[in-house]
């Protein structure tokens, strides 16, 4: 690899540009390709397929080639959690959610709890939950979670997570809480399908007590609808 | 050049401010810049296929420096000491490898992977 190539890529990994570095496997010969920008770059339609599946699916890949194989080695941006709520459960998750890959946001309008230093080296906005996440835009590599408790916070952030493509919506609350979120949700206009992608109450049932145990059910949970078909 | 393959990657400092992907704890790429813009001799080895039940995903990489300290990983442990060594031959000669390692390599006996799966590492200079 040249090192012209190796310090562009380490820019864009930076800037979070999604880039695909192409190999081939014979020469060594690299390309670095931007899906969003410039499309497929002069590759030939095969190559250029692949590549377009390669990072939708957020998976490198070897095509086989006349001219031998190439590797298409994808460099999506880190995948996304938007937290709302900035209380006690959203710091380990925040801080689990960094180790396991994620790039963190946590959203609360209420100026006391969306402190920068409860979440050191995180994103902090103290914006309204379905402005911060109407700016953020929820795309199929962002999971969201609410925390809040409280319906004029969760429920906007609902609102604009079940109308993007958010791969995992989850929200704390008991199944009381739930079932009322569920209600009015529908009274505002939801239909079932929608109501069905929230996780809730949120996590894996694995009798959490503690705000780090709590944390880890719904990482856990985040995780199965990331790698799992069970929807 | 050192052949010690043992010895541990040594350097850790700088890595704890950078992005970690999540699946990138040892900033492998950012490790070989630095060691390139050190003067020394890199090599980077990605697993660029595999089959059936493997440690590492596609993309997983090791970089190797010339006294054969490395960052990364190419599985789970299995393979790296081999990984490393065929990296130092192509820090020396400049030229790419494609490397097969499995159960039913010939080399199994001494760095098979013993989960039964199948990886292609390939090994290139960084010039």
């Amino acid at each position: 690899m040249k090192q012209a190539i190796l310090d562009q890529l380490l820019a864009d990994r930076a800037a979070k540009r999604a880039v695909v570095l192409v190999t081939d496997l014979s020469s060594g010969d690299g390309l670095l390709v931007y899906p969003a920008e410039d499309g497929s770059n002069g590759l030939d339609e095969t190559l250029a397929a692949a590549l377009d599946e390669a990072v939708r699916a957020d998976r490198s890949t070897t095509v086989e080639t006349p001219g031998g194989g190439v590797f298409l080695h994808v460099f999506n941006p880190p995948k996304r959690l938007i937290v709302v709520g900035a209380v006690h459960i959203a710091q380990p998750l925040a801080r689990m959610a960094v180790l396991a890959g994620y790039d963190v946001t946590v959203v609360d309008p209420r100026g006391a709890f969306a402190s920068e230093d409860r979440f050191p080296g995180m994103t902090v906005l103290s914006d309204w939950p379905d402005d911060a996440l109407n700016t953020l835009a929820p795309d199929a590599r962002t999971a969201v979670v609410t925390l809040t408790h409280d319906p004029k916070l969760d429920d906007p952030a609902l609102e604009v997570a079940l109308n993007s493509d958010a791969f995992y919506v989850g929200s704390l609350g008991s199944k009381k809480t739930h079932a009322a979120r569920l209600e009015r949700l529908r009274q505002a206009g939801f239909g079932e399908d929608a109501l069905d992608r929230i996780n809730g109450p949120v996590g894996l049932a694995i009798g959490a007590k503690s705000p780090a145990e709590i944390a880890v059910s719904i990482l856990a949970q985040i995780t199965e609808r990331l790698r799992t078909d069970a929807t | 050049m050192s052949k010690d393959l043992n010895r541990e990657a040594t350097t850790s400092e700088a890595t704890n401010h950078e992005a970690t992907t999540g699946e990138d704890w040892d900033n492998v790429l950012e490790q070989a810049a630095r060691w390139k813009a050190a003067g020394k001799g890199v090599a980077l080895a990605t697993v660029v296929a595999t089959w059936g039940s493997s440690p590492r995903p596609v993309g997983s990489q090791l970089a190797v420096d010339d006294a054969g300290g490395f960052v990364g990983s190419v599985s789970g442990g299995c393979i790296e000491g081999a990984v490393v060594q065929e990296a130092l031959e192509t820090i020396a000669d400049g030229k790419v490898r494609l490397l097969d390692y499995g159960v039913t390599n010939s080399q199994a006996w001494e760095v098979g992977l013993t989960c039964g799966g199948k990886v292609q590492v390939f090994v290139e200079r960084l010039e």
